[in-house]
């Protein structure tokens, strides 16, 4: 069995939505996202509960952009980064949408695009709402060191993106759709010995390698039948390390056809954050923001959005394992 | 004011090169912050057992007593006066005594701290 | 991975070293003059704030020399949990890394930083309980090595 499955009834995604904090809107692409939230805290008393919040944000703001209401929405896929998913799941309370909690790491975005468009598909639901957010201030307190310790960034290390997207698949052929998903490709978890989790880049290229390879394989394209290849959050050095592993397995990738969500959200000679950015967030809202404007403005007409998740929990990382590596891809094209 | 200029600078230059050892342990090395403080600590423990970082502390005095190796220094100091001072149990007794007002100033203030102000974001 | 005698095959441990060579060419390094001239001097000016306020209680305040070490320690500390709650610590534990970790200030802020950002889960088990994760380690040890080089010195001496 390949790896890759074809979407016979091309799922069409009919609505995006970006909600960005204060950092990200000062990035590149600070116009393209539906709100900017210049307040890290949203109005709320814990950074746990301001991530959920914008989470909830993105859901909300993309279903009203698609015209449905939650209970026209028949399935909420997605999850973040925080132990047990939790603000997810807590705006998931709040949305009442059957709800599927995922953890992909940073790929939750395209895991649950992946399994919402399949469900679509195969005509089980018929409207599919997928986000993912992530949110710097409780990503830091649970996976590194609290806000206001003074320790340094090492030159590899990323900084987690704030913020939230959303994305609402339907299988009805009568709505209007920014694109339309052919291709799905579920990708296996990939470890090449990186223990380093300030070097996550390096941990989940060679994932990002072998779901790409597989996918080209499966389907017989190359990197050329695709107007834009999007990674997740590898950044700079897990955007250099791709290049070079896809051009030693024989399917080189076109440096200007292939874009990495962590490098375009930040601007890195500005915003001090090393190697770029990361988190679920990263490639949702990049996706539901910048990718969808270029659908809609016809300069793209096939891409491959693929996020990669570095599996680690501060519980292994500190047992000394290494950090497995995970990527999944789904090909949007413009409706024909 | 010649002696006091003169101490500054024996401070200064003595605790600089303490701690720019200490960044050529991250950047050269694996070792994270925590490790290379507890092998600070420890460190400061043995040079000072052996007799060596006495020396270096009454030349430098705060030069040497700042930095976290003058705090395995005072657990030392403390631990053989209070052998002199009660015998053997001097031995748990001595060390937390010394290094008593770092400990409780950090805790108090920390405290003080966590009540007062709100962690912020990173710009 | 599961059976703790497996070694990764020839073929594979080739493949990870060769990936490792791959990591370390393409991972940009850290600038290593920069970095230790910024430790040396934000950790020289830190124990010369400390010498000052020796030199201040020895002086002024008329403390004899182990109470006017102590002021210097103290002195520093409420400084560091100050900058620390102003939220200007960790810029400078950004720019210094070791100068600004190594002397006491980095022990305070060690401190102070769980303090406050735990704050949230509670005054018991928030910041009660989370003032120690980070500066725990250093306590435990040096307060252990300390207490075996008691026993030594009190079998030589008693």
């Amino acid at each position: 069995m390949p790896d890759t499955i074809e979407l016979k009834n091309r799922p069409r995604l009919i609505a995006g939505a970006a909600i960005a904090g204060k950092k990200e809107g000062e990035g590149p692409l600070g116009g393209v996202y539906d709100k900017i939230i210049a307040d890290d805290l949203f109005g709320e008393e814990s950074w746990e509960k301001a991530e959920s919040r914008f989470y909830y944000t993105a859901a909300r703001t993309c279903l009203e952009k698609g015209g449905i209401t939650p209970e026209q929405t028949d399935v909420l896929l997605g999850g973040d980064l925080l132990n047990q998913i939790m603000s997810a799941s807590m705006a998931a309370r709040e949305l009442h949408i059957p709800f599927l909690g995922l953890y992909g790491a940073c790929s939750t975005m395209a895991e649950s695009l992946c399994i919402g468009a399949m469900l679509t598909d195969g005509g089980y639901v018929g409207h599919a709402l997928c986000a993912a957010s992530s949110h710097f201030c409780s990503a830091e307190r649970q996976y590194r060191f609290p806000l206001e310790y003074g320790c340094q960034r090492t030159p590899t290390a990323q900084w987690t993106v704030t913020g939230a997207g959303a994305a609402l698949l339907s299988g009805d052929p009568s709505q209007p759709a920014l694109c339309v998903c052919t291709h799905v490709t579920i990708g296996r978890v990939t470890d090449m010995g990186i223990a380093d989790a300030n070097n996550m880049g390096a941990a989940m290229a060679p994932a990002a390698a072998d779901t790409l390879r597989r996918h080209f394989e499966d389907t017989g394209r190359s990197a050329v039948d695709y107007d834009l290849i999007i990674t997740g959050d590898l950044g700079q050095v897990g955007h250099d390390i791709l290049m070079e592993l896809m051009q030693q397995q024989g399917h080189p990738l076109d440096a200007s056809r292939y874009m990495d969500c962590g490098l375009e959200v930040f601007d890195r000679e500005t915003q001090d954050v090393h190697a770029g950015g990361s988190g679920c967030g990263c490639s949702a809202i990049v996706l539901c923001s910048e990718i969808l404007r270029r659908f809609q403005a016809g300069e793209i007409r096939r891409v491959l959005f693929m996020a990669t998740g570095a599996l680690l929990s501060t519980t292994t990382s500190q047992q000394g394992e290494t950090i497995p590596g995970v990527a999944h891809a789904i090909v949007l094209e413009a409706d024909a | 004011m010649i002696k006091l200029f003169l101490s500054l600078l024996k401070a200064f230059a003595v605790g600089g090169t303490i701690c720019a050892f200490g960044e050529l342990l991250v950047l050269k090395t694996k070792l994270t912050p925590a490790r290379i403080l507890v092998g600070y600590i420890v460190a400061g423990v043995i040079l000072s057992a052996v007799g060596l970082y006495g020396p270096l502390a009454q030349f430098a005095e705060a030069g040497a007593t700042i930095p976290l190796t003058g705090f395995g220094h005072a657990l030392v100091t403390g631990v053989k006066h209070a052998v002199q001072e009660i015998g053997f149990m001097g031995v748990f007794t001595g060390g937390l005594t010394s290094t008593s007002a770092g400990i409780t100033a950090a805790v108090f203030f920390g405290t003080l701290a966590a009540m007062c102000f709100k962690p912020r974001p990173k710009e | 991975m599961f059976d703790k005698n497996s070694k990764p095959s020839p073929k594979r441990q080739a493949q990870l070293d060769r990936y490792k060579q791959l990591v370390d060419r393409i991972s940009p390094k850290s600038a290593l003059g920069q970095g230790l001239f910024r430790a040396w001097w934000v950790g020289g000016f830190i124990c010369m704030l400390g010498q000052i306020f020796l030199e201040i209680g020895r002086g002024p305040l008329g403390m004899i020399n182990s109470a006017a070490s102590t002021f210097a320690s103290t002195c520093i500390v409420f400084l560091t949990a100050l900058l620390t709650g102003l939220g200007v610590f960790d810029k400078i534990g950004q720019y210094a890394g070791a100068g600004a970790f190594v002397p006491i200030s980095g022990f305070a802020n060690a401190m102070v930083s769980p303090a406050m950002e735990f704050r949230r889960e509670g005054l018991v088990l928030g910041l009660g309980g989370k003032l120690f994760t980070i500066a725990g380690p250093v306590l435990v040890w040096g307060v252990s090595a300390s207490v075996a080089v008691g026993i030594i010195y009190a079998l030589i001496t008693l």
